[in-house]
């Protein structure tokens, strides 16, 4: 006779007390379930902001006529520009855009007020940094609108004849570094930079909880070895894979984008080798807390939400409000972009790259440090 | 402190958190000693173990390791100690040269590329050495496992259990390996469970609730017991153990086979208890009571004294 196995609601309802009462003893997945949504909305909600404003612009004023003055005041006005320095020279305005101190450059010409009053349609330049086309496009669309309004007060009583007349001023946008705006030359140096952040920690997050879970930690802790040993030990191998992601990142960028390579290469695996590093260590230090691998994962995913986010891959870095961007400045990965677009799209020597490089180093060296302070010799 | 002492230790204890796994243990185990370290699961046997090779910081206590103090010398003693641990703890995904090469690098063990393949020689693997250790069986790990914790040449081993799912075969070769390195002055510190086993030890410490009860040879744990043991042989000796194990004076009836082994700390108590079956067809016989009977006698002791 067979036996048929039937629905039992008392046995079904002992596993949903069963799995109630776990994942309450499992604080941590229960505080990164709830806090992700939340994580998420605050960013996406108010974190990211596609229509950025209040971009650093520098201006090379070489009129002081009221007129200039006037489209100056009108320009920043339009909150998308926020003029944080007057520059003297040119070469002074194209290291500080290098260095994406600014965004922006304006340029009014001399005599602009003399030939503006001639009606001689004088020229007025902005250069913008096209490395994030998306961060420069609504504030250069701005400018333009701006300009047929903004004189319009000036143009009145004996200047009436000016008003009469469109387009005044020849405005003349000059898009640097990546003049037709093509996004993926944004995209994927950016792409290498979060592969390597969300891969590097991953593997590493599993290194000490893997032997934890195995029951070999106990053995490697009756061995005589330091704790930076083991942990060093376990970053090494990975740098390799690291650079081997690197080269097929590269490769593709070169080979199916077509992104250019302006920079230095060498520099730029270079400046990499930091980067991989920060977050091996960030990794095998997410592993010496989390209590197992399942942790750890969730520790990494926890780390690259907020590095996508907030570094200014996915959006616009100065679209984000002023806590969001001071989030931004902790993560390697924000630095990372800004190297490795500098590197392959603006051409940038270590003088430009090492501002961004040391905050990695920096990170890295804490990272290691807190993860060899919280490496235990023992099984307490 | 004599010199010949391997291990010398004075109240060790543990804690985690309210539980007291170790309580004022003192131990003395002699260079060149095999020492059998008994008690029943949870009675703080490995803690003990893992406190001795800085595995656990010891709560209280002090003492020596191979003449260094297991406090503030625990890195030190880890060099010239060998742990294997109760569970296979060598690396699955690893192979056999491959864990042991590591094991090797990990103690910088000199001409280590020759003491591993001697190594590898000496427990017949040269074959197999390719093979991962997550694939051998349960007696080659275990082979496995002592021969890499003693690639160092540590003058003290420290074993957790090492015989546990081991085939009896391979149990029997394990212990002649055991008494051929006492012989050459290794010092071991066993824990087990099994009876025939710790009859094979030079001398016995017996832990209970964190407690060492007793400590010496099996001849002279025996003794201190002061356990009375009889054998009785005959028909319906289910029924006689149930009656026997109500009376007093009785503490165990336990069957070996077609005989029941009765004992009691109390001989005349258990003379009288067992008077009344005297009787054909039973064949009563005073017999020397087994380890076995002592460890179960002090348990049921200790937990007598727990319940009043």
């Amino acid at each position: 006779m067979r036996r048929r196995y039937e629905f039992s609601p008392r046995r079904f309802w002992a596993i949903v007390v069963k799995e109630f009462i776990q994942m309450r003893r499992d604080r941590l997945t229960f505080v990164m379930m709830i806090s992700m949504p939340l994580m998420q909305l605050i960013l996406f909600g108010y974190a990211i902001n596609s229509d950025p404003r209040h971009l650093p612009a520098g201006v090379l004023l070489g009129d002081h006529g009221p007129q200039a003055r006037t489209l100056l005041h009108a320009i920043s006005n339009s909150t998308y520009f926020n003029f944080v320095r007057e520059l003297d020279t040119e070469q002074e305005a194209r290291e500080a855009i290098a260095r994406g101190e600014i965004q922006f450059i304006l340029n009014i010409p001399e005599n602009f007020t003399r030939d503006l009053l001639r009606g001689d349609r004088p020229t007025l330049l902005i250069e913008a940094d096209g490395t994030d086309p998306a961060a420069i496009g609504n504030a250069v669309s701005a400018a333009r609108l701006l300009l047929n309004t903004a004189m319009r007060h000036d143009f009145q009583g004996p200047l009436d004849y000016l008003a009469a007349q469109r387009d005044a001023i020849d405005l003349r946008i000059q898009t640097l570094y990546n003049p037709e705006g093509i996004t993926r030359y944004n995209i994927v140096p950016g792409l290498m930079g979060v592969v390597l952040t969300m891969t590097m920690i991953m593997i590493t997050g599993l290194g000490i909880t893997r032997e934890r879970e195995r029951g070999t930690m106990e053995n490697l802790l009756s061995m005589p070895a330091h704790p930076a040993e083991v942990l060093i030990g376990k970053i090494i191998p990975y740098i390799l894979l690291g650079y081997i992601q690197v080269a097929l990142i590269l490769g593709a960028a070169y080979g199916l984008f077509h992104v250019p390579m302006v920079g230095s290469l060498a520099l730029l695996l270079a400046a990499t080798f930091v980067f991989i590093v920060a977050h091996l260590a960030m990794g095998i230090t997410f592993s010496t807390l989390a209590k197992n691998q399942l942790q750890a994962v969730q520790m990494a995913y926890f780390f690259f939400l907020p590095s996508i986010m907030l570094s200014g891959f996915m959006f616009p870095f100065r679209g984000m409000p002023r806590w969001a961007q001071d989030i931004g400045e902790i993560l390697p990965l924000t630095h990372f972009l800004r190297i490795t677009r500098g590197i392959l799209l603006k051409g940038n020597g270590l003088p430009e790259v090492w501002p961004q490089l040391w905050p990695i180093a920096l990170f890295a060296a804490l990272a290691l440090t807190i993860g060899v302070k919280r490496y235990r010799r023992t099984l307490d | 402190m004599p010199d010949d002492l391997a291990i010398d230790v004075h109240g060790m204890t543990k804690r985690f958190g309210a539980l007291t796994a170790v309580d004022h243990v003192d131990l003395a185990v002699r260079a060149g000693e095999i020492c059998g370290f008994l008690g029943p699961n949870g009675s703080g046997k490995t803690t003990f173990i893992r406190m001795l090779c800085g595995l656990l910081r010891a709560d209280e206590g002090r003492g020596t390791c191979l003449g260094y103090d297991v406090v503030t010398e625990s890195e030190t003693i880890k060099r010239h100690v060998g742990y294997m641990t109760q569970r296979f703890s060598f690396w699955d995904d690893l192979s056999i040269a491959e864990n042991l090469d590591f094991v090797a690098r990990m103690y910088c063990v000199r001409d280590r590329r020759q003491a591993v393949r001697e190594t590898i020689e000496r427990l017949g693997l040269t074959e197999r050495r390719h093979q991962l250790a997550g694939q051998l069986s349960g007696g080659w790990k275990q082979r496995l496992a002592l021969a890499a914790c003693m690639i160092h040449q540590p003058k003290l081993l420290l074993l957790d259990e090492p015989t546990a799912g081991v085939d009896p075969k391979a149990r029997r070769e394990f212990w002649e390996e055991i008494h051929r390195l006492a012989g050459e002055g290794l010092t071991f510190l066993i824990a087990t469970h099994y009876m025939d086993e710790a009859e094979r030890c030079h001398r016995l410490a017996f832990i209970l609730q964190g407690h060492l009860l007793v400590h010496g040879t099996a001849t002279e744990v025996i003794a201190r017991s002061h356990l009375v043991t009889w054998s009785v042989s005959g028909p319906g000796l289910v029924e006689l153990a149930q009656r026997l194990r109500n009376s007093s004076g009785v503490e165990q009836a336990v069957s070996f086979g077609t005989m029941l082994h009765i004992s009691g700390p109390d001989a005349e108590a258990l003379e009288r208890a067992i008077a009344p079956f005297r009787t054909k067809p039973y064949e009563w016989r005073r017999i020397d009571s087994g380890l076995e009977d002592v460890f179960i006698h002090f348990m049921s002791q200790s937990q007598d004294g727990v319940a009043s």
